[in-house]
């Protein structure tokens, strides 16, 4: 029972389970999925389906911050990635061709790879601080984007471009599909080559990390290119969704979402140990509160409060001071009884 | 009595640390505790200064019975610690580190002048006339460690006073200015409770000595009544014959003529003057000098560590450049750092992943050594090393400072280099754990490994080194081969006369 108690997703999961319980109470159908069209619906689906973008950021996220980093431009990305793909796919002759599609999805995405060269390079080259290295591209991106879209809202209507954000293969979302290839990407990324090791390593202590041999520049580069790969193509899900690029709407407050999630998932801000499956479910307790905030009838204006309220819940959970001084004392009163009791 | 412990008990999971040890202070003596690494000395320190909870056993302070839930608890009750790195603020003022967390203040603002005011007084206690407005980290840190027991001993009512191994960073003048201090304290009538490993100093200042081993006690002693030997095999339990063995081993040890590096005036401005140096297959080559004098500095530019600004180096006859500690290791290199904490171990990652560290790194993130290798390779050196505790899944910063020394020389010998540079090695380690580890230096050279030995001990030097670079003021004055009329001495005179006419 203390195994469970004690292992380190437990938390997160409880928190799950309570707020998906707290909707089986207070709202109906909430747990059914329909078969239409060939599409699952339901709000448990719909979950899945809008979590797709954070749990993508979140991967990224994850990784910088294991190395000590942290990434705050990957909003802006995610809005540069979209504004691209919707001003190549505005240009294309024949929008519905699937070749051409996937030829502009690659050109996004290689854009946001620069990006991440650069934030790499800002960082782990000339040493400046990432919280200041990646917030220079979080002002600067929205401009980038809004220069590729001339300030404007850019629609689009492409078949092939909807699939991504809001299409269905074998009646399963494909931004959901995407999100998990995504995930077990990064899993057999880090936990199947060594790359896991060196980067806790690394967040551990870069000077020791260095002295081993360790070649944490090109690491840390990487970890940042990762990032902004995962941030585009979570740009490209979004726009795609809403068929159009909004330089300002797109990923707008996601970095600290994203943030959110990785600790939540019980990785420390301070770098090193880092875990993946709390990540995801972290980036996926968030979208239920915003879906279930609706779906209990938590009025619009209080929306944003009462999410605080969770999130401050199960950051005390998972303290362990706060529950040495909420718990310490009855265990202690427990273990002095019993030591009565053999005396 | 100051202090008085019975029956002091603390388990940790799977380990009893302390098992019913008694300890007592009288006023105004110099205690030392000994033992070696994982005996319970940190254990007991850390009971003493309200870190830890006793599982069972009392303490009685002043002769009233006390238990304390925090450091901050013991500390108002008149118990100040000194720890082994300096726990103060390097970017604050002298004056601010003694007196952070409880300033003099006027109208609730901060009394700067009044503040300055004391700690120059309570500094001048200590025999110790500084700028006290000047930044800790400008000056040295025997310094430093002067002002971490002002702060400590300012409080006041300050009746024990713990120095846990405050002499493993100073020179042998700096630790005789701690003395004079620990004296001045003494007489002022507070019990001092020294923890050191160098038994030499120990003899020195202590009036009494507390003997742990395995979590147990072994005994109180007077110093004067207790030989250096007795206590050295109290503390290891077994007596010492192995440990002298290697004197007469080593040094016979047969060279051999491959030159594995070379370097012609390398040098790096600020840092260490261009020195000549050859490490042959097989030898063991000691730098000694004192602290600062340029010896960690030649280390890290041999491995790549900082660059040289000057000379070449030749590894295998063939000239090298070293761009990153990498490049070294591609070539059979390998440096264990004397910061063992910051340079060494990552403490959040456990003892198996720290020993495959170095190997992992050299073969690149994308071909991971099998889970099944790594289980062997770290199986073989826990217990080649007798790493304890033997778990390869605990996390390394709950080891004891010699067994994550251990740890770093395991992560460094499955790389199998050609050259092992070992920088201070057996800093704040036990005289067993010493003996254990200049026993493998001594190995591995038979066995063909060059090692470059660095320590601050001459006596270790000498018993394991075939030629000496002695360094005195960030240069190589000379080099000696370690025949039978060269002594510490002889060491002494170099370093402190700087070049003989010997050296070119």
């Amino acid at each position: 029972m203390t195994n469970l108690l004690r292992h380190r997703l437990f938390w997160p999961i409880a928190v799950l389970v309570v707020l998906l319980a707290s909707n089986l109470v207070f709202s109906n159908n909430f747990f059914t999925i329909t078969l239409q069209d060939g599409h699952l619906y339901g709000s448990l689906i719909d979950i899945l389906r809008r979590s797709a973008p954070l749990v993508l950021v979140a991967l990224g996220m994850t990784l910088v911050i294991s190395t000590g980093g942290i990434d705050l431009s990957v909003g802006s990305v995610m809005a540069i990635s979209g504004a691209l793909a919707c001003l190549l796919i505005g240009d294309l002759s024949n929008p519905d061709s699937t070749t051409s599609v996937l030829l502009v999805v690659g050109a996004a995405i290689a854009l946001c790879l620069v990006f991440g060269l650069w934030n790499g390079f800002l960082v782990a080259v000339l040493g400046i601080q990432p919280i200041i290295a990646t917030l220079i591209l979080m002002v600067a991106g929205r401009g980038v984007a809004q220069l590729i879209t001339d300030g404007q809202i850019l629609n689009v209507h492409s078949a092939p471009y909807r699939v991504i954000g809001a299409g269905y293969f074998l009646a399963v979302p494909v931004s959901f599909l995407i999100a998990a290839a995504a995930v077990a990407l990064t899993v057999a990324l880090t936990r199947r080559t060594a790359l896991g090791l060196l980067l806790e390593s690394v967040g551990g202590s870069p000077t020791a990390s260095r002295l081993a041999g360790i070649r944490a520049r090109r690491i840390t580069i990487m970890v940042y290119v990762f990032a902004a790969a995962f941030a585009g193509v979570a740009g490209l899900i979004y726009s795609s969704d809403v068929s159009s690029a909004d330089s300002n709407a797109a990923g707008n407050l996601i970095e600290l979402n994203a943030i959110l999630a990785v600790v939540l998932g019980g990785t420390a801000l301070t770098g090193g140990r880092f875990s993946i499956a709390g990540s995801v479910l972290g980036a996926v307790i968030i979208t239920t509160l915003d879906i279930t905030a609706v779906s209990v009838g938590v009025p619009v204006e209080t929306t944003l409060l009462f999410k605080a309220i969770v999130v401050i819940i199960l950051c005390l959970a998972q303290s362990p001071t706060f529950r040495a001084k909420v718990f310490g004392r009855f265990a202690t009163k427990k273990a002095a009884t019993r030591e009565a009791v053999a005396a | 009595m100051v202090l008085q412990m019975t029956g002091i008990r603390k388990v940790f999971p799977g380990v009893v640390a302390l098992d019913g040890v008694d300890f007592r202070l009288l006023p105004g003596e110099i205690h030392a505790l000994m033992g070696e690494n994982g005996a319970g000395k940190s254990t007991l320190i850390k009971v003493l200064t309200g870190v830890y909870d006793i599982d069972g056993g009392q303490i009685e302070l002043a002769g009233e019975q006390v238990r304390f839930t925090g450091p901050l608890q013991a500390q108002q009750a008149g118990i100040s610690t000194v720890y082994q790195e300096v726990n103060l603020c390097p970017n604050l003022s002298v004056a601010e580190n003694i007196f952070i967390g409880r300033e003099p203040r006027r109208f609730g603002r901060i009394h700067w002048s009044e503040m300055r005011k004391r700690a120059h007084t309570s500094l001048a206690r200590l025999d110790l006339d500084i700028d006290v407005s000047a930044q800790l980290d400008s000056y040295s840190l025997a310094i430093q460690q002067m002002v971490a027991i002002a702060r400590a001993t300012d409080v006041g009512n300050t009746k024990v006073l713990i120095l846990d191994e405050p002499t493993s960073s100073l020179d042998a003048s700096e630790v005789e200015q701690l003395f004079a201090v620990m004296r001045r304290l003494k007489d002022e009538n507070v019990a001092i409770l020294f923890v050191s490993h160098f038994l030499d100093q120990v003899y020195e200042i202590a009036d009494r000595m507390t003997v742990l081993r395995n979590g147990r006690l072994i005994g109180e002693y007077r110093t004067a009544e207790l030989p250096q030997m007795q206590l050295v095999s109290k503390m290891i339990g077994k007596d010492l014959e192995a440990l002298e063995q290697i004197e007469e081993h080593a040094r016979e040890a047969p060279r051999q003529e491959t030159k594995i590096i070379e370097a012609k005036g390398l040098g790096r401005t600020g840092s260490i003057a261009p020195f000549d140096l050859t490490i042959h297959a097989g030898e063991v080559v000691g730098l000694a000098g004192l602290l600062g004098s340029g010896r960690t500095e030649l280390a890290r530019l041999l491995f790549g560590a900082d660059r040289p600004d000057s000379g070449e180096l030749d590894v295998d006859g063939t000239p090298a450049k070293f761009h990153s500690p990498r490049d070294a290791m591609t070539k059979g290199i390998a440096f264990s750092s004397e910061n063992r904490r910051t340079e060494g171990i990552i403490g959040e990652l456990t003892v198996r992943e720290n020993i495959i560290l170095a190997l992992q790194a050299a073969r690149g993130w994308t071909r991971p050594i099998p889970r099944r290798r790594q289980d062997e390779l770290v199986d073989k050196y826990v217990k080649a090393l007798q790493i304890r505790p033997a778990d390869p899944e605990r996390l390394v910063r709950d080891l004891s400072g010699g067994n994550q020394q251990k740890v770093l020389l395991a992560r460094w010998l499955i790389t199998e280099p050609r050259l092992l540079i070992i920088d201070e090695p057996t800093r704040g380690i036990d005289v067993g754990a010493k003996a254990e580890i200049q026993r493998l230096v001594a190995e591995l050279a038979d066995g063909g490994m060059a090692v470059l030995f660095v320590s601050a001990e001459l006596e270790e030097v000498l018993r394991l080194s075939h030629k000496i670079e002695v360094l005195r003021d960030r240069r190589l004055v000379e080099e000696l081969v370690n025949t039978d009329d060269v002594d510490a001495d002889r060491i002494m005179q170099t370093i402190a006369s700087g070049t003989t006419g010997a050296t070119p």
